[in-house]
């Protein structure tokens, strides 16, 4: 958060102060309850006042979120959101805001909003529910959707390569990038918490099940059987390990990962990639964020979280220095500035 | 330096035409002439005509570029409609512009110019000027390139740097041809050129022979006084459409007490409020360039929510990419200011011409009942008033409002005489009231105006969601009651219509009943009341209601119509206000003059029409 930002809550608040009225309406056995029960319960730990919360969303079944919430809140149009929630930010510095999109909402129709929201580095914090599907509009493919899904308008199986939403990310120069998964409450709301912290856009992509159109579609990563070999927590600094006694690990082999056993060909925790989550060249992180089971774990945690200096401090720094060095100050002397004349 | 010897006729007005290459510098000609006669008192209008393309191939018909004037000791409100002089750097210019000298005006071409392959680019088979077609005008063969050359040598400037200055020995040439001291722009060429001073003394040598060349040559036989006009005291500027609505918008902000908050992305004609806004960071305007219309339109969207005075421009084809961002505002009720520089369309159509065409989109171009304010501005200077009103209205009925200005207006200049800012009116917030229950109800209203309160986010107890969704009366939770729409959507409509009430009347120029009532809106404002105040001395029964509030109209409208036998709708659109007024009052005499070529009413078509009008 800015320097400016934030004033901090008085009371110390708990999960149910940020409960709104309203009845949640999402499907039985959504994975969206998780995520705002995660967020009600991270909210209380960020210490922010609830009237500086503000949070917003575009369309879809993640766009309800705000109406959940007893903060600041504003539904507004499909993919638009982060375009609005930079109005937001940019007209009120001190407040903590947050954009809650889907893969259709952030990466079809928001497309252009997502990726200069990035690339501006606009201090706001987005939340991305990725279910690889439409539920909204009943079931049709997305562009985070596998490739051959079949859907109520792919009966014969989608034809179209899908976005990975990190490198999407990653190619519009975001500064901070996590992964996190629906199924995993503790890491969402730690991650939640990192996001608020960091200065600049902040992308999470939650991996979100939607139980009625695409069931499963994560299940290859959070299914038990599966899970210890199919998820990488990062951490930074710490060496990438993963599999059941984190007996396995990531290195470099050339330009390429691999995954390797340690103990296996003389391979020891020194031969594996040590996570740097704060390294400005993005090539590490792009291929962190591609790896997919079953060849490579899903990497979950924060990816990239790189400093670089905000949109809303470059306007703040040029509105402070427009002022100092301004010789008008007022529109009537801007009215009577450069040539006029007088008529007797 | 002063005219001398020859004869000196006087004019009460006169429209001067200077027209070239896109490159050869027509609109600093024409802008420095402007503003010397408007530093002597007369009265002025200004139309730059230029092409979409930055720099089309010289000497070819697509690259002409040109700079309209009419200067005057009486009142001008148009920059006229045929020049008396044509000042034409080279055949295309000529060959283009033409048809815009009157009968016997005068003519001064670069006869250096008129040769072999320039002919030939610009479409003549012969030398105009050698074959008779124009002996119809009082022609001047000046050679203005190889006098400029000739004025030039020593120089320290390339070939080309020198030929550039030609333009400011046309200059020369009409400042004596209108008697203007060409003081005022040897001072420009000083400070503009501060840094280089071969151009400064390239630039001023070129002016002063234009100037010496037009008094000593034989082929201009007089000089012309115009007067200065009997105008309101007081202290004048230029200003220009676009920067007045800059302006206007600025001065709204700093009355409400906010930042401005401009999210804009680049188009023509409204670029220029973006440029202007961008300079002003020192006064708390947050210029937002977005990455497309649409983001443009939310950002501001999203700076209304968090309650800042939030404004977005566009023209024509962007302004449709922004209606559903509109539609958003009109259901989350949040003041916001839509400005529509139009362009002539459909699609791109003609980027850098005018049309008033945008009116129906304004009323009507957004999904679902959708009612916006929509406003007009009349005259270059007007769009000051225009804009501050446009903001006012949004933030104390805290909806969106279109304000429609055109490529006339945003372009062309006039001398304005600066307002008192002090005594615009007040512009209130519309804060929830301090005893306002919580939890915070977003869709209350003030019973006056219907408009619901502004609480905007870093306020502590009055948390809210809001959202495009139909939301409960009063609560603003979602609602899919059908009772509860109905109610919402005749609330939001009455909510607009009660607007009425807080505009001015409408007035009636001339004649306040009678026989013709010419009804105009926006930027032909200056055509209408030319032709109506000429009709009227002539002893026609005829007014002007020039409208500025276009929904709701003025609740005197009806009023106003039935006070003539005849009512004519005069728009460069195809007849979009007149449908507009034959629905809401179909029991008048309606008529229409409408022309959609990208250009101003000329007075003389009006006045025709008025004429058919008044003795058909």
């Amino acid at each position: 958060m800015g320097e400016q930002a934030v004033k901090v809550s008085e009371a110390k608040l708990t999960k149910d102060d940020f409960a709104s009225d309203q009845t949640v309406r999402w499907c039985p056995g959504c994975g969206d309850y998780a995520i705002l029960s995660a967020m009600q319960k991270a909210l209380p730990e960020m210490g922010i006042a609830k009237e500086d919360l503000v949070f917003i969303s575009g369309i879809g079944c993640a766009a309800r979120f705000p109406y959940y919430l007893s903060t600041y809140g504003f539904h507004t149009i499909h993919g638009r959101g982060p375009a609005i929630a930079t109005g937001v930010k940019l007209a009120n510095p001190a407040l903590s805001v947050w954009e809650i999109q889907g893969d259709g909402d952030a990466l079809a129709i928001g497309g252009n909003h997502f990726i200069h929201a990035l690339r501006r580095n606009v201090d706001i914090n987005i939340l991305l529910f990725n279910n690889e599907i439409y539920g909204l509009t009943k079931g049709q493919y997305s562009p985070t959707s596998q490739q051959g899904l079949i859907t109520t308008s792919t009966p014969l199986g989608s034809i179209e390569r899908p976005f990975s939403a990190g490198e999407v990310a990653l190619g519009s120069q975001a500064t901070f990038f996590a992964r996190t998964i629906d199924t995993n409450p503790k890491l969402m709301s730690s991650i939640f918490i990192e996001a608020e912290q960091h200065r600049g856009t902040s992308l999470v992509e939650v991996l979100q099940n939607c139980i009625i159109y695409n069931d499963k579609t994560h299940s290859l990563i959070t299914a038990k059987e599966n899970r210890d070999d199919f998820q990488l927590h990062l951490e930074h600094g710490k060496p990438m390990l993963f599999g059941a006694g984190n007996s396995k690990g990531l290195r470099l082999n050339g330009l390429k990962l691999e995954v390797v056993t340690l103990g296996e060909n003389g391979v020891t925790e020194d031969d594996i990639l040590v996570h740097d989550a704060l390294e400005p060249d993005p090539t590490l992180h792009q291929m962190l964020v591609r790896m997919r089971p079953p060849e490579f774990p899903m990497a979950l945690g924060v990816v990239r979280a790189v400093k670089a200096r905000t949109y809303d401090e470059g306007l703040a720094a040029q509105l402070a220095e427009g002022q100092s060095r301004a010789k008008i100050k007022s529109v009537k002397e801007l009215l009577f500035s450069g040539e006029t004349w007088e008529v007797s | 330096m002063t005219a001398t010897a020859k004869k000196r006729v006087e004019l009460d007005r006169v429209v001067i035409r200077f027209v070239g290459d896109s490159g050869d510098g027509m609109q600093l000609t024409g802008s420095q002439f402007t503003y010397t006669s408007a530093m002597l008192g007369n009265d002025i209008a200004t139309l730059p005509d230029f092409p979409a393309e930055i720099r089309a191939p010289q000497g070819t018909m697509e690259g002409v570029s040109g700079f309209q004037v009419q200067i005057g000791s009486v009142d001008i409100h148009t920059p006229g409609d045929e020049a008396d002089v044509l000042v034409a750097m080279n055949p295309a210019a000529l060959r283009a512009n033409l048809k815009w000298l009157r009968q016997g005006g005068h003519l001064i071409v670069d006869m250096d110019d008129f040769e072999g392959k320039n002919l030939k680019r610009a479409g003549y088979d012969k030398d105009p000027l050698e074959d008779g077609s124009l002996d119809g005008y009082s022609l001047t063969r000046a050679p203005i390139t190889s006098l400029t050359k000739e004025a030039l040598k020593g120089v320290d400037l390339s070939t080309k740097g020198i030929v550039r200055c030609k333009n400011m020995f046309a200059l020369g040439i009409v400042y004596w041809l209108f008697n203007r001291d060409p003081e005022r722009t040897l001072k420009f060429i000083a400070e503009k050129f501060r840094k280089d001073e071969a151009l400064i003394e390239a630039n001023t040598k070129a002016l002063q022979a234009g100037y010496f060349y037009a008094e000593t040559v034989e082929a201009l036989p007089s000089s012309y006084e115009i007067a200065p006009a009997l105008i309101a005291p007081g202290t004048y500027r230029h200003i220009a459409g676009n920067q007045a609505i800059a302006w206007g918008l600025m001065a709204a902000a700093e009355r409400l007490g906010s930042d401005l908050f401009f999210g804009s992305y680049p188009i023509t004609p409204a670029s220029d409020i973006l440029h202007e806004l961008t300079r002003h960071r020192g006064m708390g305007v947050l210029a937002f360039q977005a990455e497309d219309e649409i983001a443009a339109v939310c950002s501001a969207i999203g700076a209304a929510f968090a309650g800042q005075l939030a404004v977005t421009a566009s023209s024509g084809p962007g302004i449709a990419l922004k209606g559903e961002g509109m539609g958003l505002a009109v259901m989350a009720e949040l003041p916001l200011v839509i400005v529509d520089v139009q362009r002539a369309g459909p699609s791109t159509g003609l980027p850098t011409k005018t049309e008033q065409a945008d009116l129906n989109i304004a009323l009507h171009g957004r999904n679902g009942e959708s009612p916006a304010i929509v406003l007009a501005a009349r005259s270059p200077a007007q769009c000051f008033e225009a804009a501050y009103m446009a903001a006012k209205l949004a933030i104390e009925h805290m909806t969106p409002v279109i304000l429609l200005s055109d490529g006339y207006l945003a372009n062309g200049t006039e001398p304005w005489r600066i307002p008192n800012i002090d005594s615009m009116p007040d512009i209130k917030r519309q804060s929830p009231p301090a005893d306002v229950a919580t939890p915070f109800k977003p869709y209350l209203r003030d019973p006056a105006t219907l408009a619901r309160y502004w609480a905007v986010p870093g306020t502590p107890a009055l948390e809210h969601r809001i959202g495009g969704l139909e939301k409960a009366d009063v609560g603003g939770d979602i609602s899919y009651d059908p009772m509860n729409h109905q109610k919402m959507v005749d609330l939001r409509a009455e909510k607009v219509a009660r607007v009425a009430d807080h505009i001015p009347a409408q007035s009636v120029r001339c004649e306040q009943s009678g026989k013709v009532l010419v009804v105009g809106w926006g930027g032909t404002y200056g055509s209408l009341l030319t032709a109506v105040t000429e009709l009227e001395a002539a002893g026609e029964s005829v007014g002007l209601a020039h409208f500025e509030y276009l929904n709701p109209l003025p609740a005197n409208t009806e009023d106003v119509l039935s006070r003539f036998e005849h009512i004519l709708v005069c728009e460069l659109n195809s007849g979009q206000f007149a449908r507009y007024l034959k629905s809401l009052f179909p029991e008048h005499r309606y008529h229409q003059l409408n022309k959609v070529q990208g250009l101003p009413f000329r007075v003389n078509e009006v006045k025709d029409k008025i004429m058919e009008l008044c003795h058909g």
